[in-house]
């Protein structure tokens, strides 16, 4: 929007705003480098202290932003920004801050541009050099070293404020109207540096880089390098990272998924989908040996049968299974979950060390609902608490765990005709329903109606894995081991006797 | 013409009350100091070059940015009421910007105020290690906050005195200072015990009492 400014006033605003845009660069790239800035003050003047303010001139930086500009000034839809982020020693990176020189539409005519407008211009960079201290990655910046540095990268354009995580915050520097448009200086900054709260605690290379916009796609590649604030190596000592000014502690779990939140049943869903051909080896660890569920899936659960389990061969990956054979009934775990079914079968299991490894598919279904389920494997026999099964592992008949007094359960001999035919598992077609599964209902809870109900809850978490301590082999051992070094623990604590009764002492 | 009046409020530990007043004063002097005038022929004059320093505070997580002028800060420094302050209690201080009109002999010149900040104070008293920690952290965010006010305050571009000619630069300026000339400002502070009464109005009742009689 031209005004009547005349062009000696016209030169003069564009000098003024390129000056600005220099020193606004210079301000936010010397205030990260890590180290207090001391300039002089100076009674006569200098011709070279633009807005009356002693700003030392890094010459790199005014090259890049030089660079940026590319002759061009912050006008209406092109702002200079100043990108300032952390990279850590282990390669990971993250926006901090995007400071922001942009211009709008709105004139103020009246002004005077060689007075008005310089001086106004002199305060924005004072209010600047104050609000650099202020912001969050000011004490980020003041303890980098090895650990981490600050890198500053300047562009010319559009904003990009994707790089700053959730709920960034925003701070307006200030404003000063000129003729051909209002300039305006502000800051947004992360909040959110829960990625930094975890490379605080974790020395190891994380095996998953854990970033918090790691999955964010940048709109606008990066076309400028960055460049690192450290410009004078100061010899900062490396600290720890100081805490965010949030304080927010988020600590990254990578936790198994053990299930996904039940879904409501997709009776329809093809079966191929849904399976999951899962091999195992011998000696595999999971976290829950006895349900591996693929997350995502709905309502069904994929589990795989392992090989045929002895008791001595506890700590590999079992899965129970249905193996409903020569009548012996399939018995359903307490959890007769909807969505697993881990039953298991000794008889069956015990004869054939089958290496078949196929997959079962379990919808859910309700109670008592004869309902068209997936094959069912029957291969190994598998048993919770097979440790605490007397060894000739008699049926689980008897078992209250594995099979409840209540179950009605209809047993078929299911052995031969649900048989899948591939690895695949879950072949439509099974016509077979005489295997019901009892719907898990715990009282005073409703289902169907939250993903994770209380009875969900209760199935997933109904078949712990064994304790390792439990496991006759290496429990055993080192129960041996413990009763061993029992006397010479009597033996030290014989001597602190005193201690002990002084420590009695004190609580009485 | 009406003073602009701001008024912050802070909370602090006793050892922490001077680093916050002065990070307070600072950051608003950093705003209201030029250059020193240099008047040329023909009504023109020059400004000097203002430098800034960064400056840690001791018992506060918080650095400010104040001017590079030692006789400022000793000036500011010298504010005693600054550094009494035992226990609880609640303080008040104001940094007035003022001008100066001339008025004929015998009346002493008048001071006109432009601009009030007043800083009201609250000193805590901490018992334990881990609660002055946590009041470090705390209040160095306060204090960004109020550099935050003080800053948008500052960019709202609202009434300054007038650039004076070179006769009457003494009247908006102080040009008393070597490197910098900050605007004519004053001081002032109370301080109110934990009973709430104010030491200087008290005083201050007392005097204008005796004076009626």
């Amino acid at each position: 929007m031209e005004t009547d400014l005349n062009s000696q006033d016209r030169k003069d605003l564009d000098k003024f705003i390129k000056f600005f845009a220099l020193k606004t660069v210079q301000v936010i790239v010397q205030a990260r480098l890590g180290e207090k800035i001391c300039t002089r003050s100076s009674s006569s003047p200098t011709g070279s202290d633009w807005f009356n303010l002693a700003i030392k001139d890094i010459p790199e930086v005014t090259h890049e932003a030089k660079k940026a500009l590319a002759g061009q000034l912050p006008a209406v839809g092109r702002s200079m920004c100043v990108e300032i982020s952390l990279k850590t020693s282990e390669g990971d990176s993250m926006e901090l801050e995007i400071w922001c020189l942009e211009m709008n539409e709105k004139c103020d005519k009246e002004i005077k541009v060689s007075y008005t407008v310089y001086n106004r211009l002199s305060l924005l960079l004072k209010s600047l050099l104050a609000i650099t201290r202020v912001t969050p990655a000011y004490r980020l910046s003041r303890k980098q070293g090895h650990e981490y540095v600050i890198l500053y990268r300047i562009y010319f354009g559009e904003v990009q404020l994707n790089g700053l995580g959730e709920g960034f915050q925003t701070v307006r520097v200030g404003t000063v109207g000129t003729p051909v448009g209002t300039i305006t200086l502000s800051c947004a900054y992360r909040i959110n540096l829960a990625f930094m709260s975890t490379r605080q605690f974790e020395r190891t290379p994380p095996i998953m880089g854990i970033i918090i916009d790691h999955f964010v796609d940048r709109p606008y590649p990066s076309s400028s390098p960055m460049h690192p604030c450290n410009y004078r190596t100061a010899g900062e000592d490396t600290g720890v990272i100081y805490p965010s000014v949030e304080d927010s502690q988020e600590v990254c779990t990578t936790s198994f998924s053990t299930s996904p939140p039940s879904q409501p049943a997709a009776l329809g869903v093809g079966s191929a989908d849904l399976a999951y051909p899962v091999v195992f080896a011998a000696g595999l660890n999971a976290t829950h040996p006895h349900q591996l569920m693929v997350p995502g899936k709905e309502g069904g659960v994929p589990l795989a049968s392992n090989q045929p389990v002895h008791g001595a061969q506890a700590d590999q990956e079992r899965l129970a299974t249905c193996t409903p054979s020569d009548g012996t009934h399939c018995a359903a775990t307490p959890s007769s979950s909807e969505d697993t079914e881990t039953v298991s079968n000794s008889s069956e299991g015990r004869a054939s060390p089958h290496d078949v490894l196929e997959t079962i598919f379990v919808r859910k279904v309700g109670a008592f609902v004869n309902k068209p389920i997936n094959q069912v494997t029957l291969t190994s026999l598998d048993i919770p608490f097979a440790m605490f099964a007397p060894k000739n592992l008699e049926l689980e008949d008897t078992d209250p765990m594995v099979n409840p007094p209540d179950s009605p359960q209809t047993e078929s001999p299911l052995q031969g005709s649900l048989h899948s035919d591939g690895s695949s598992g879950g072949s439509s077609g099974n016509t077979h329903d005489d295997f019901v599964m009892i719907d898990f209902k715990p009282a005073f809870s409703k289902d169907d109606i939250l993903p994770m109900d209380l009875g969900t809850f209760y199935r997933e978490f109904q078949n712990p894995p064994q304790l390792s301590s439990l496991s006759i082999d290496i429990g055993a051992q080192s129960m041996a081991e413990d009763l061993d070094s029992l006397p010479e623990k009597l033996a030290v604590h014989e001597k602190n006797v005193r201690e002990f009764d002084a420590f009695v002492e004190t609580l009485q | 013409m009406n003073c602009r009046s701001e008024v912050l409020e802070v909370s602090v530990e006793g050892r922490q009350v001077e680093e916050a007043m002065l990070a307070v004063l600072h950051t608003v002097l950093l705003h209201r100091s030029t250059g020193k005038f240099h008047y040329k022929k023909e009504g023109t004059y020059s400004i000097g070059t203002v430098g800034t320093q960064d400056v840690d505070c001791d018992f506060i997580d918080f650095t400010y940015v104040r001017v590079s002028s030692e006789e400022l800060d000793r000036a500011l420094r010298k504010v005693d009421a600054l550094r009494n302050s035992g226990g609880d209690g609640l303080g008040q201080m104001s940094l007035e910007f003022y001008q100066k009109k001339k008025s004929r002999w015998p009346f002493s010149d008048e001071c006109i105020p432009w601009e009030v900040w007043t800083v009201k104070v609250h000193v805590v008293a901490l018992a334990t290690e881990q609660e002055r920690q946590i009041c470090r952290e705390k209040v160095g965010e306060k204090l960004c906050e109020k550099i935050i006010n003080i800053v948008e305050v500052m960019n709202r571009h609202e009434y300054l005195p007038k650039m004076p000619t070179q006769s009457e630069v003494d009247n908006v300026f102080d040009t008393g200072l070597r490197d910098v000339q900050p605007y004519l400002y004053k001081i002032s502070f109370q301080i109110t015990d934990a009973l709430g009464t104010s030491v200087t109005t008290t005083m201050r009742r007392l005097i204008k009492d005796t004076l009626a009689l």
